[in-house]
């Protein structure tokens, strides 16, 4: 059966790559295996905004999605960026193979304030369900609570729980149900 | 899907184009790219495009500006953003001369675009709307809602026009799901009652007491509760139409006070001392068999009469299948302008599988299977796997063994089952059945099913 793999880019704490693996298996229904990290894509730093252009992490990503890899979300400390916006949390391809999430606005650091690992974990989780779910076909959820709405600032971020709502979670089943019949 | 507001990105650099699209997606729109004005001009041809992202500077062919008049010529209702880099007040004043909606100047916040978007799609849903609201009361008024080419159903129709003038009563008799309603209102609304109220109740959703102040209204303090005096549905159609569903499922006492209201058109208030007279044209339905009913005690014999003086017996949906293909057309031109979905038709495939299917939920369960079968659709046509999992319920027959038990236990089962599959959601378990949520709570009552 084809597997979701998880895969670091660049330097990305151990633990952080733990809580993602246990988080994608609490929900998705798919053998999950990790490969090791890639080098950040020199493409990709745009010296101008000191930021990294999100879609040369997706291409490598692309590029390096094993055969059977029926998705595959790379995870970043570094802080991604598209032309037209000032930051991204992450990013997917709805209802695609590949998705990418960074770490760096996430850490508390990052506002200025202590770390805080249990924060970081909890955001992380949340990020994970959200850009996984894209992939899955799930577009944004109006409910702030679910980790499917859009977050435009790390507080919205806090506001969401850790588990899909009802309809999103329905959905995804739905879909996990036609992917078996794929197989 | 709600959100079916395509958007158009244009600008020369492809990674601008592809990632703004890849970030609009992921909030559920669809979502073109073009590398020029041309191109752009040459999509929105061909899509109405709600909102267009452009990008002021385009080193070949035509600039963000003339892009933006060219694209609002062509489409008057889209919404243009011109993108630019750098804010110059020169150049945003001129792009807001020429129409543009708004101009932000790139990178910008996520926040401040996806507050931008939803402001000018609120818009543009509103004003959709209201064309929805506008068309929906002018089709209350007609009754082509009943699309038919089948014999019996235009006898129906024809007869329809006959008795819209008259005061008899009317029993109509059908399944769930055969639309009678939609004759109750065709009646109506053709005879000289039409400028009156037409009222529906539907009389197993509620219970004994409510059913009995719904329809008689109360006076002050008649029960704990009643602070004030309250108009009945009796009152309220007066001059007009009050249309009774499942008549079937009334008690005992109301069936008694329905007779003295069809008998003498007067009635007391729930708690009143004064009678009140009303002009009221009773029309009622069941999906039970009445004539049942009453030789089993269970339905007042003198009110079956009352009721029973022009009936009206609706064919099954399987019974008319003929009919399956226009409706099928009709609700998929209906709902996917509703929902502001391209949807292109039909394909000769689907129509086969609808054709076969035997939609135990009627004209309301095939409403409901377009419905669906638009919202997950993904090409702009309905194609047999849009309406693949019909086969899960239930059909062909010949595909699985029917075990040898009585048919009540097979109905017990697939409500059971039902219940599962929607994990114990009532609503969803009675519109996959294809029965109304009051018939579901009806059989687990019957059935003695726990949910
Ligand atoms: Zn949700
Ligand atoms: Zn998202």
């Amino acid at each position: 059966m084809n597997a979701l793999y998880l895969v670091a880019i660049g330097s990305v704490p151990a633990q952080a790559m733990e809580w993602i693996e246990n988080a994608a298996a609490e929900w998705y229904p798919l053998p999950i295996r990790r490969l090791p990290p890639l080098l950040i894509p020199e493409a990709a730093y745009d010296a101008r905004r000191k930021q990294y252009q999100s879609v040369e992490f997706m291409k490598a990503l692309a590029q390096a999605a094993p055969r059977d890899a029926c998705r595959i979300l790379g995870v970043t400390d570094v802080d991604l960026a598209i032309p037209m916006l000032s930051f991204l949390f992450g990013q997917a391809q709805v209802d695609g193979r590949i998705a990418v999430i960074s770490l760096c606005r996430l850490h508390q650091e990052f506002y200025g304030l202590p770390a805080d690992e249990q924060v970081l974990r909890e955001r992380t989780i949340k990020e994970v369900l959200h850009e996984l779910g894209h992939t899955f076909g799930l577009v944004h959820c109006n409910q702030p609570a679910c980790p499917m709405s859009l977050a435009t600032h790390i507080g919205l971020v806090d506001s969401k729980q850790k588990e899909y709502c009802e309809r999103c979670g329905m959905q995804l089943v739905e879909r996990f149900s036609a992917l078996e019949a794929e197989v | 899907m709600k959100k079916n507001w395509p958007i158009l990105v244009v600008d020369d650099e492809d990674v601008m184009c592809e990632s703004m699209a890849a970030w609009l997606r992921e909030d559920g729109y669809r979502v073109d790219t073009a590398p020029d004005g041309q191109k752009a001009v040459e999509l929105a041809k061909a899509s109405d495009y709600a909102v267009c992202f452009v990008d002021l500077k385009m080193p070949a062919g035509m600039d963000g500006i003339e892009t933006m008049m060219e694209i609002r010529r062509i489409r008057p209702d889209a919404s243009v953003i011109i993108i630019t880099a750098y804010a110059t007040v020169d150049t945003a004043i001129q792009a807001m001369k020429e129409g543009a909606q708004e101009y932000i100047v790139k990178p910008c916040n996520p926040q401040e675009i996806s507050m931008l978007v939803s402001r000018i799609l609120k818009l543009k849903k509103l004003q959709n709307e209201n064309a929805i609201l506008r068309k929906k009361l002018t089709r209350q008024y007609r009754q082509h809602d009943i699309i038919t080419k089948n014999p019996r159903m235009q006898e129906i129709l024809a007869l329809t026009q006959e008795i819209s003038s008259l005061r008899s009563t009317v029993l109509i008799h059908g399944e769930s799901g055969t639309g009678k309603e939609l004759v109750a209102r065709a009646v109506h609304f053709s005879g000289n009652r039409a400028e009156k109220p037409f009222i529906a109740v539907s009389c197993a959703a509620l219970t004994e007491t409510l059913l009995e102040s719904e329809l008689f209204g109360y006076e002050k303090g008649a029960f704990t509760g009643a602070v004030a005096q309250a108009r009945g549905k009796f009152e309220i159609a007066h001059g007009g139409t009050i249309f009774l569903d499942e008549i079937g499922d009334i008690s005992p006492k109301l069936q008694a006070d329905l007779l003295r209201v069809l008998q003498e058109r007067r009635f007391y208030r729930v708690g009143g001392n004064r009678e009140i007279e009303v002009d009221v044209r009773v029309i009622a339905a069941t999906n039970k068999n009445l004539a049942e009913a009453v030789q089993q005690g269970q339905f007042r014999e003198d009110l079956y009469y009352r009721l029973n003086v022009i009936e009206i017996n609706l064919p099954p949906l399987r019974e008319r299948r003929e009919d399956i293909p226009l409706l099928a057309e009709h609700f998929a031109q209906r709902i996917s302008s509703e929902l502001n979905r391209d949807i292109a038709g039909i394909s000769a495939g689907a129509l086969k599988l609808l054709i076969a299917y035997d939609w135990p939920g009627n004209v309301r369960e095939l409403e409901n299977v377009i419905e669906r079968a638009i919202v997950t659709c993904r090409n702009g046509m309905l194609e047999e796997q849009d309406f693949s999992w019909l086969q899960h319920r239930g059909m062909p027959a010949q595909d699985w063994e029917v075990p040898d038990v009585p048919l009540g236990e097979l109905e017990r089962r697939a409500i059971v089952a039902a219940l599962e599959r929607k994990h114990g959601n009532v609503k969803e378990a009675s519109a996959a059945l294809g029965i109304d949520r009051s018939t579901l709570y009806d059989k687990l009552k019957r059935y003695e099913i726990s949910h």
